[in-house]
């Protein structure tokens, strides 16, 4: 089960409202490699990672993306929170708005709506963990681009913490896929899929 | 009151740091489940999460409905939510 804790990871207090950096940084919202695909993915694999400390990781990287998602939605209100409709429309921010008033929604900076299509859950721990090391690799290349069209201080520091924790999940995953391929066949680890080989108990 | 919200960011700003602590060392300790040190370094920062979450429930606001201790208000819904500006 969880817990909700009523604070954010890490301080957000926006100054000066930006449409336009709120219609890019919603990509790590709802967008392909953003942090709702990024705990979903996390959580949904977990069931079968036959080992149980690298199952434990993913439960506890997929909560802490879970507040990484508060983090950017946090900066997508507060970046367009109390916009004119002037404002709006200089800023091209009317193709949200015309949809979803300053409601936050999970959607990519280009449009499309949040889909699961964008991750995995193969029921395979090698291949699920190359794609989770891929996975937070993407969002630090996003939170890199991000922080290329951004320069307003107040979003950029809680930005350049997002990014350095997906390189501390870089290294935990690389661990865990070195945990796995440790007790596997060294000749060849892909031998066999010890989610589905060895582990269930079927007869 | 000045003094109060001072204290009150302070504090909260304390949490933020004790607890990434212990979230930074919950990962590593996942994949590093024998490292003594690593587990002395993680106690160290739950005793003081535990203390700082309970002084800012008492004397501010719950952050937890495990430190809420509501009386004759429900505190717990009528707080600040993590979004707004301000302290967060």
């Amino acid at each position: 089960m969880f817990n909700y804790e009523k604070r954010l990871q890490y301080p957000i207090n926006i100054c000066q409202k930006n449409p336009a950096a709120a219609a890019i940084i919603i990509s790590q919202y709802g967008g392909p490699d953003g942090e709702l695909g990024a705990s979903l993915r996390y959580l949904s694999q977990r069931y079968t990672m036959p080992y149980r400390e690298v199952a434990g990781l993913l439960t506890d990287i997929a909560v802490e993306e879970l507040g990484h998602l508060e983090m950017v939605s946090t900066l997508v209100y507060q970046l367009t929170d109390g916009l004119s409709p002037e404002e709006i429309k200089a800023s091209g921010y009317d193709k949200y708005f015309v949809d979803h008033t300053l409601g936050v929604y999970p959607q990519a900076a280009a449009g499309f709506p949040f889909s699961a299509s964008s991750f995995q859950s193969k029921g395979d721990p090698i291949t699920d963990l190359y794609e989770d090391m891929a996975a937070e690799q993407k969002a630090r290349t996003t939170y890199d681009n991000i922080l290329r069209l951004v320069k307003d201080p107040d979003i950029i520091d809680p930005i350049r913490f997002l990014r350095a924790r997906e390189i501390v999940h870089f290294q935990r995953f690389g661990e865990a896929l070195r945990i796995v391929t440790d007790r596997l066949n060294e000749k060849n680890f892909y031998a066999i899929n010890p989610a589905y080989d060895i582990f269930p108990k079927r007869k | 009151m000045l003094t109060q919200s001072k204290n009150q960011e302070q504090l909260l700003h304390w949490i933020d740091m004790v607890s990434l602590m212990m979230v930074d060392l919950t990962l590593y300790l996942d994949t590093h489940p024998y490292d003594a040190d690593a587990i002395d370094h993680f106690n160290h920062y739950q005793a003081l999460y535990k203390k700082a979450m309970k002084e800012y429930a008492e004397n501010f606001e719950p952050l937890t409905l495990s430190t809420s201790t509501p009386e004759h208000v429900w505190c717990w819904g009528l707080s600040r939510n993590p979004w707004e500006r301000g302290i967060s």
